[in-house]
C-alpha cells in the first residue's frame, strides 16, 4: 500500500501547488509544528508564520507562509493561504522587505499581544531563512 | 437630401469611429483572456474556504454563541449593500445590469421600512446611484490605479465591511456583482455575506474534525477572511464580466458602424449618379431647344 497522499496549496489568485505523491507534510500549525502522514485524522487548523515542508520521493519542498488554514480530510490536505513563497524561487530582497515590514510593525505600540507574538514568530522565521 | 460633401464627411467620421471600436474590442479580448483565467484560478480558493466554513458551522457545538458574522445580529433592521461596478464605461449593459438588480433590491428594502446603507465599489456605479440614493451612499471606493483585481484591494473592502459590522452599523450585508458565465452572458448576482447563508446542500458527511485550536476560535478568525475572499471572488468575476461585456458591445458597435458605412456609401453613390443624370438632362434639353 502506498504511503502517499494529496496536497493542494491554493492562494486567492490561483492554485499554487498540487501534488499527489506526498509522503509527509510539516506545517506550522497554531499550536506548534504538525507533521501529517497518510491517514491522519480529519483536522482543521490555523497556520502561524513559518515554513511548510512537503516531502515526496523527489525530495523536499519548502515554502514560507504568513498565515492560512489547513484542512485534512480523506487523505486530502488543503492549505489555504493568502501569502506564500517558494523558498527555492523567492528573491532574497523580498524576504528582506518582509522582514523590515515586520520589524516596523512590532515597534508599533498599538498592536495586541497576540499580534505581537505572531509578528515575532515571523521575524524569527525570516531571520532563519536569510 | 444631404449634399455630396456632407455624405463624404459622415462616411469618414463613421469609419474612424469604427476604427476606435475595433481597437477597443481587441484590447478587451486580450484583457478578457487574462481576467477569465484569473477568475477561474481564483475559484478553488473561495470554494475550499466555503467548504471549510460549512464543515465548521455544522460541527459547531454551541449554536447560540456562534460568532455574529455567522449567525447575524438577530435582527434585520439595517441593510448594507456593496455594489460592485467598473471604473470605465463603454461596456454595454454591464453596469446598468448590476444597478438594475441593486435598485430593485433597494426598493424592496425601503418598502419594508428598513434602513439602507450603500457602499459603491467602482466609480460608474456611484455615478448612477448617487442621483437617486445619494444620501444612502456611505462610502465610495475606486481602484482605478490597480490594473488587475488583486486580493489586497479586496481585503481593504472586506476589512471596512467588518469594521462597520463590529461597530453595529448594519445587520445584513449583501454584495452585488456580475457573475461571468461566458462572453455574451453575465448574470447579475446578489450574494448575502453577513450573516453567512449556507447555500447548497448540507454536507452529509458526519465525519467529525479535530480542531486546533477550538472551533469557536477558528471560526472567529476564519469568517473575516471569508468575507474578503468572497469580495475578491466578486471582483474577479466582475473584471472578467466587464471585459466580456465590453468585447461584445464593441463587436456590435463595429458591426453597426460597418453597416452604416455601407448604407451611406450607397446613398453617396446614388446622389452622385443623380447629379450626373441631372446635368446630362440639362445639357440634352439645352441642345434640343436650339
Amino acid at each position: 500500500m502506498s504511503e502517499e497522499f494529496k496536497v493542494e496549496i491554493v492562494n486567492p489568485e490561483k492554485s499554487f501547488l498540487s501534488k499527489d505523491d506526498v509522503i509527509e507534510a510539516i506545517v506550522p500549525a497554531f499550536e506548534g509544528e504538525m507533521g501529517i502522514l497518510k491517514d491522519h485524522i480529519s483536522i482543521i487548523s490555523f497556520l502561524k508564520p513559518g515554513i511548510i515542508i512537503i516531502k515526496s520521493k523527489e525530495g523536499e519542498k519548502k515554502f514560507f507562509v504568513e498565515d492560512g488554514i489547513v484542512e485534512f480530510k480523506n487523505n486530502n490536505l488543503s492549505i489555504l493561504t493568502s501569502s506564500i513563497y517558494n523558498l527555492d524561487e523567492v528573491d532574497k530582497n523580498r524576504i528582506q522587505e518582509l522582514l523590515k515590514a515586520a520589524e516596523e510593525q512590532i515597534n508599533n505600540s498599538d498592536v495586541s499581544d497576540q499580534a505581537k507574538f505572531l509578528i515575532d514568530q515571523k521575524i524569527n522565521v525570516l531571520r532563519s531563512i536569510n | 437630401m444631404a449634399s455630396l460633401d456632407d455624405l463624404k464627411k459622415r462616411i469618414a467620421s463613421v469609419k474612424s469611429t469604427q476604427k476606435i471600436t475595433k481597437a477597443m474590442k481587441m484590447v478587451a479580448a486580450a484583457k478578457l483572456r487574462r481576467a477569465q483565467e484569473s477568475a477561474e484560478k481564483g475559484r478553488p480558493y473561495s470554494e475550499k474556504m466555503n467548504n471549510v466554513i460549512l464543515n465548521l458551522s455544522n460541527g459547531i457545538s454551541d449554536k447560540e454563541n456562534a460568532p455574529k458574522l455567522l449567525s447575524g445580529t438577530g435582527q434585520e433592521k439595517t441593510h448594507l449593500c456593496v455594489v460592485m461596478t467598473s471604473d470605465r464605461g463603454l461596456c454595454g449593459g454591464f453596469n446598468s445590469n448590476i444597478i438594475k438588480k441593486a435598485k430593485s433590491y433597494f426598493a424592496r428594502i425601503i418598502d419594508e421600512g428598513k434602513e439602507l446603507k450603500i457602499i459603491t465599489v467602482g466609480s460608474k456605479g456611484n455615478d448612477q446611484l448617487k442621483r437617486v440614493y445619494g444620501d444612502k451612499i456611505i462610502e465610495n471606493i475606486s481602484f482605478k490605479e490597480s490594473k488587475n483585481a488583486n486580493y489586497f484591494d479586496a481585503d481593504k473592502v472586506g476589512k471596512m465591511v467588518i469594521e462597520k459590522f463590529a461597530a453595529g452599523e448594519f445587520d445584513v450585508c449583501t454584495i452585488f456583482y456580475n457573475q461571468f458565465k461566458n462572453v455574451i452572458t453575465q448574470i447579475p448576482q446578489a450574494q448575502q455575506i453577513i450573516p453567512l447563508k449556507n447555500e447548497g446542500e448540507e454536507s452529509s458527511s458526519e465525519e467529525s474534525y479535530e480542531f486546533e485550536p477550538d472551533e469557536d476560535e477558528i471560526l472567529t478568525n476564519l469568517l473575516p477572511k471569508n468575507i474578503s475572499t468572497q469580495i475578491f471572488k466578486a471582483m474577479l468575476e466582475n473584471s472578467a464580466s466587464e471585459q466580456g461585456s465590453r468585447m461584445s458591445a464593441m463587436d456590435n458597435a463595429t458591426r453597426n458602424a460597418g453597416e452604416m458605412v455601407d448604407k451611406l456609401t450607397i446613398e453617396y453613390n446614388r446622389s452622385r449618379q443623380a447629379a450626373i443624370t441631372k446635368e446630362l438632362i440639362e445639357i440634352i434639353s439645352g441642345a434640343e431647344s436650339l
